[in-house]
């Protein structure tokens, strides 16, 4: 198995860890950061740190999920950083009832993303999660993104698996709200 | 079962996480309801386009630094 090799001192080993699991930590610091040096930065502190500590892995978690908490909490100090003397939390503008309701009851279209090019439907998807409040946006993507369980979420993120229930519930209905505007049937057959 | 009550078993029900009764009251409030049955397919393909594209690809070059700063790190003592 690659992570005891890595640990027991196999640097090829953690080489190949990396390869696995970068892309993801860099998704996970770009969401929360919103900006591409510091997230930059993030992928290298988080992975430097995971390799001096990987003796303190227990193994009884998966290393997927030690590493994601490690990324989550890199980030976290990178923001507060940026935001030097504004208190920065996970918890911000999660009291907002926005989009607890959904408004926009229009059947979409099939297959909407094909509507538009990768690039275009990037940035679509890019500038709706941007959107919503830091809580939600990490919760969705450590949940629904990045594949990790209701309980690994919490357990990351320092909350109760209600709490984890009730955004990720509130994040997907603000986001098909949000992406119903570019995805949505027309009467008129437009796009 | 009120449209308000099917949305607050919404997400357990993308997840597959209710109960098997639960279920049944779900899908009899979705055979009356096209407002839910709208919402909850509409809520499933935003989680799917989110998981199938990638909005932020790795940037060029980041792969490379982190080798070369995990072998640096490596030299001074591992």
């Amino acid at each position: 198995m690659l992570v005891n090799r890595a640990r027991q001192g196999d640097v090829q080993a953690f080489e190949q860890l990396v390869k696995q699991y970068d892309r993801q930590v860099f998704r996970i610091a770009q969401h929360i950061t919103q900006n591409r040096e510091d997230a930059e930065d993030v992928v290298q502190d988080a992975f430097l740190k995971a390799y001096e500590k990987l003796e303190q892995f227990q193994g009884n978690s998966k290393f997927y999920t030690w590493l994601v908490r490690i990324a989550v909490n890199e980030s976290l100090m990178r923001l507060r950083k940026r935001r030097t003397g504004r208190m920065v939390s996970i918890d911000e503008d999660v009291e907002t009832e926005e989009g607890s309701m959904p408004r926009d009851l229009a059947e979409w279209r099939p297959d909407p993303e094909m509507m538009y090019g990768q690039s275009e439907l990037a940035e679509i998807l890019r500038k709706t999660i941007q959107g919503l409040p830091p809580g939600f946006r990490v919760v969705f993507v450590l949940r629904d993104v990045e594949g990790l369980s209701t309980e690994e979420t919490a357990e990351t993120l320092g909350l109760s698996v209600p709490a984890v229930k009730s955004r990720l519930l509130r994040a997907r209905l603000q986001l098909r709200e949000r992406l119903s505007r570019y995805f949505r049937k027309n009467e008129d057959g437009t796009k | 079962m009120t449209c308000t009550e099917f949305l607050a078993q919404l997400g357990d029900f993308l997840d597959n996480q209710v109960t098997t009764g639960l279920v049944a009251d779900l899908q009899d409030h979705l055979a009356g309801c096209e407002h839910c049955v709208i919402t909850m397919q509409t809520t499933r393909k935003t989680i799917e386009i989110y998981r199938n594209h990638e909005v932020y690809e790795l940037p060029a070059g980041l792969r490379e630094r982190l080798q070369a700063a995990i072998l640096a790190k490596c030299k001074k003592g591992c």
